[in-house]
């Protein structure tokens, strides 16, 4: 088992490590802040809602508007989090990396 | 030192003449320290150094860095200078250690990089490294040899055991009985007979690669009469010299006959096969094969003990590898400069030229002084100041914040001597007009983290920054990326743009109180638009957002209109106020020039031609954002405001404007508001654009007219004293011929600057051109990107956007950051070496190159590498 997960290792060089560690980072707190601004309906983000074409009952766009963007605010929470354990792994991948690897 | 003195009494007047003004001012400035502003007072001096304490006064001045040495004898070829023996000396150290280099790097081991550097080497040391050097590099060629020859033997023996033991097997295998003695008897007449009925065995190992051309044409030599055998060796052999390892058969061929013994001995010499003896006894083979065991076992020993008593060699070179290049190269270095010095006075004193700044003058006297002392001789050196009309070099002193600004500045042109340094206000300037540009919150803080990762880690990634060349160069400008990084976030706040999304913090100043209504037969539609009226108090507060853009322009369709009136007018008046300043700056270089007549016929002519033209468009730009707005009534409401290019082109052409006769509102007091925005303002354009346009002859006549007149006094004056003057000659002709450039050079000035005038002021609408795109792309970024995974609905859309956001987080570093800041960074170098600097910047100088060992070891570590990059 203690083989298996030292071989476990090379999964990704210290580049791309690197890389997915900024990306995930900087994933986890844009997207959070956006799921910030998506469950306080915020009018900037009014485009970003999934809404039909036209309306014919403005109480149907309401709950429309509203359900658009609860569900876009938990979108962006869950992308947050599964951001967070890429953030882990490739984190994990970076110190595996930096210490098997000898600079000269 | 007397030809000089000649050379000095010659040139007494011309110093005053040509001196031009910069250096009579050094007596002034010898006292103060230098500025960003100016480059420092450089003095040209003498250094007076005795022959023993030489080598160590140079040494210490290459430590300090402060002189930059000029060769007294340059027409002397290298082979007959002085230390040229030192030199070559120093050059096969440099050899040898490179040689130890590579050996160290074929072993693998790790080269100890020196934490403290060492200083240069007494001269006595040199004779010790150089001995040193000699024995190691001998020891290492022993070495090597030695173990060739005996990886040389290990081969043949390992074949031939292989062979035998191939044989062996083989021959037991198949009992073919090719003794004669054991089984049939010797017969006396038999044994010619005998012979010819005996198999011969050659036996031997060939290269593999060689195997099937070796039995074809043995076929064909013995013409079929020959039985073989190959086998292949598993494992590969190493060749003992280029260390390949290579694959090997053993052959065993048999024959009857003594002439196809010869043939087949030519043919296995021709193919390079290792032919070795095969007894035919068993045991014989046996004795061999044990014989050859032992053998190789010793040959083994010997060859441990040998590459050991190599690694040993090479690891204690390596020990002192570094320290010994840097003290090699150091003095190379010092005889070089020495080699520039020239042995007078009956070999007693040596005399070299250099160039210094004055206010480092007690640094470098301690100095030399220190290596005088320290080499314990009794005469002390001196340094004597020597004026002279060589142009002096440039020294900027900059630290490790301005010196990224610096060497923008100096890659257009290096400032000519005591000039108006354009760096101190590009620190500034930069970042801003790169802001105006770039004008997104959300790109300037990627950059802002970037350019603190570079400055937080920068001690530890100066030492890693030599492996790329672009992130190398990324490093060297890491404050300007910070700086610049600031001030996008304000300016991107000032446009409310993060990410192309507008940030609502105060709260809109437009209100929407507008009721919607839907049914069956008029749905509502999403793409409807209204219109909002500033005038309506309802939906306009009356006042603006108090800080930057209102954030209800995002979701206008006229955003693009209403923004790019404001960001052209704004760029127009960021360029003429920057041109503006650089003109002001030419008037601070000629009055450290001491031209005054300049200012009064360049200056301020250039000054009002522009003032009068663009100044004035700059001020109608503000007067309409002040006088007309949307709820102001009559003649200033916003249906009167006149369109300011079409006024701008009317004053320039002298044309009066038609009467538009629907604005009856603007028609008041008998004054047509709609083209004129107050009284009087026809009767002004006319005034400015008569003296602007009168500016133009001043400046194209004024200098050589003074010019010409200072001459003909001159030459009256002349002509009273020339029975005295008996130098007065070469001066005169001077004055003759500079009236003709004078005239041809100040009118290509003035046509460059009338001209110029109105295409750099357009130029720098590129402000405004730039920030649209940069707007634009970001916008395309987010709604074709983002919007794929936030419009999608339902929870589905979570993983799409966890997947779309990587895509656009590439996309809007490599396109947005990287690509963009790349394109404006060029845009605003551009505006700054040619519309600003194009105003006061002479830029002709040559920069001060101090003789300083970090510069030397900087460019012997550059040289490394090429080599390394080679030998690899």
């Amino acid at each position: 088992l203690i083989l298996f997960y030292k071989r476990k290792m090379a999964l990704c060089g210290p580049k791309l490590s690197l890389c997915g560690v900024i990306i995930s980072a900087w994933g986890i707190i844009q997207l959070s802040m956006m799921g910030i601004f998506f469950y306080i309906n915020s009018v900037a983000l009014i485009e970003d809602i999934k809404l039909a074409e036209e309306y014919e009952d403005l109480r149907k766009l309401k709950t429309d508007m509203d359900a658009g963007y609860q569900q876009n605010a938990y979108n962006c929470w869950i992308a947050a989090l599964m951001y967070l354990v890429t953030l882990c792994v490739s984190a994990q991948q970076f110190w595996m990396n930096s210490r098997t690897s000898y600079s000269v | 030192i007397s030809s000089t003195r000649d050379t000095y009494c010659r040139h007494r007047f011309k110093h005053f003449k040509v001196a031009s003004g910069w250096r009579l001012t050094d007596s002034m400035a010898a006292t103060n320290q230098g500025t960003l502003f100016r480059s420092e007072v450089m003095c040209r001096s003498q250094l007076y150094l005795p022959p023993e304490a030489a080598y160590n006064c140079v040494a210490e001045l290459g430590e300090l860095g402060l002189v930059q040495f000029v060769d007294v004898n340059p027409d002397v070829s290298n082979f007959q200078r002085q230390f040229v023996n030192e030199v070559k000396r120093c050059e096969e150290m440099e050899r040898k250690l490179r040689f130890i280099e590579v050996e160290v790097i074929k072993e693998d081991l790790n080269i100890d990089e020196d934490e403290t550097e060492p200083s240069a080497p007494a001269q006595r040391e040199m004779v010790e490294l150089e001995q040193n050097l000699t024995t190691v590099e001998n020891n290492l060629k022993e070495v090597n040899k030695n173990y060739v020859e005996l990886r040389k033997s290990n081969l043949e023996l390992t074949e031939y055991k292989c062979m035998l033991k191939q044989a062996d097997t083989f021959l037991s295998e198949t009992r073919i009985s090719l003794d004669t003695d054991e089984q049939t008897n010797i017969e006396d007449d038999g044994d010619k007979r005998e012979d010819s009925m005996k198999f011969n065995i050659v036996a031997g190992v060939l290269d593999r690669s060689r195997q099937h051309t070796f039995e074809k044409m043995l076929w064909r030599v013995s013409k079929g009469n020959v039985f073989t055998r190959f086998f292949e060796i598993q494992e590969p052999i190493e060749d003992p010299k280029s260390g390949q390892s290579l694959h090997k058969t053993i052959f065993m061929i048999f024959f009857q006959g003594e002439e196809l013994k010869i043939r087949v001995k030519k043919i296995c010499e021709g193919f390079h096969a290792n032919v070795y003896l095969c007894p035919d006894k068993a045991r014989e083979r046996d004795e061999l094969i044990q014989g050859m065991l032992t053998r190789l076992d010793d040959l083994n020993t010997v060859l441990n003990q040998t590459t050991e008593h190599r690694h040993r060699l090479l690891l204690a070179a390596c020990r002192t590898l570094r320290s010994s290049y840097v003290k090699v190269r150091k003095m190379k270095a010092v005889y070089h400069i020495l080699n520039q010095f020239s042995l007078r006075d009956a070999q007693r004193v040596l005399i070299g030229e250099c160039w210094m700044p004055v206010s480092d003058i007690p640094a470098i006297r301690m100095a030399i002084n220190a290596g005088a002392q320290a080499a314990g001789s009794s005469v002390t050196p001196t340094i004597e100041r020597v004026p002279t009309t060589e142009e002096h070099p440039t020294f900027n002193r900059t630290n490790k914040y301005t010196e990224g600004f610096q060497n923008l500045i100096d890659a257009y042109g290096m400032n000519s001597y005591r000039e108006v340094n354009p760096s101190v206000y590009t620190i500034a300037t930069f970042p801003f007009l790169f802001a105006v540009m770039f004008g997104d919150a959300g790109h300037g803080l990627i950059m802002l983290v970037a350019a603190l990762v570079m400055i937080i880690w920068e001690n530890k990634l100066e030492k890693t920054m030599k492996s790329s060349e672009i992130f190398s160069i990324f490093f060297a400008g890491r404050y300007i990326v910070f700086l610049m990084s600031i001030f996008s976030i304000y300016t991107g706040l000032i446009y409310n743009d993060v990410f192309s999304k507008s940030v609502n913090i105060f709260g809109t100043h437009w209100m929407t109180n507008m009721n919607f209504t839907a049914n069956s037969s008029h749905p509502l539609s999403l793409e409807t638009n209204f219109m909002l009226d500033p005038k309506s108090i309802a939906q306009y507060r009356g006042n603006p957002y108090p800080f930057g853009i209102d954030p209800i322009w995002q979701t206008a369709k006229n955003k693009i209109g209403f923004l790019n009136t404001y960001k052209m007018k704004i760029s127009l008046i960021f360029g003429v106020i920057h041109m503006t300043f650089g003109v002001m700056l030419s008037l601070w270089n000629k009055i450290l020039k001491r031209h005054y007549h300049e200012i009064i016929l360049e200056f301020l002519p250039q000054l009002f031609f522009f003032l009068c033209l663009f100044g004035y468009l700059i001020l109608i730009i503000f007067i309409k954002w002040m006088l007309y707005g949307a709820n102001y009534t009559d003649q200033y409401s916003e249906h009167c405001a006149p369109n300011l290019l079409i006024t701008f082109i009317n004053m320039v052409l002298f044309k009066k404007a038609d009467v538009d006769p629907k604005l009856e509102k603007c028609h008041v007091d008998g004054f047509n508001y709609e083209i004129y925005m107050f009284p009087g303002q026809s009767g002004l354009q006319k005034f400015l654009i008569v003296y602007g346009l009168l500016m133009v002859p001043v400046m194209l006549f004024g200098k050589p007219a003074y010019k010409y007149y200072k001459m003909r006094e001159a030459r009256r004056r002349q002509g009273d004293a020339m029975r005295q003057d008996l130098l007065g000659n070469t001066a005169d002709h001077e004055d003759e011929e500079s009236i003709g450039d004078t005239m041809m050079y100040q009118a290509i000035h003035t046509i460059e600057y009338v001209l110029g005038s109105v295409s750099h002021t357009a130029s720098y609408l590129r402000l405004w051109a730039l920030s649209l795109a940069h707007a634009q792309l970001s916008e395309v970024l987010w709604s074709m990107v983002m919007q794929i995974a936030l419009k999608s609905g339902g929870w589905v859309g979570a993983i799409m956007l966890y997947v779309i956001f990587a895509f656009w987080a590439v996309l809007t570093i490599s396109i947005l950051v990287l690509m963009e800041g790349l394109s404006a960074f060029l845009h605003t170098l551009r505006l700054h070496w040619v519309e600003f600097q194009s105003k006061f910047y002479h830029g002709d100088g040559y920069g001060f190159v101090p003789f300083s060992f970090r510069s030397v070891l900087k460019e012997a570590a550059a040289d490394d590498k090429e080599v390394m990059k080679t030998l690899r």
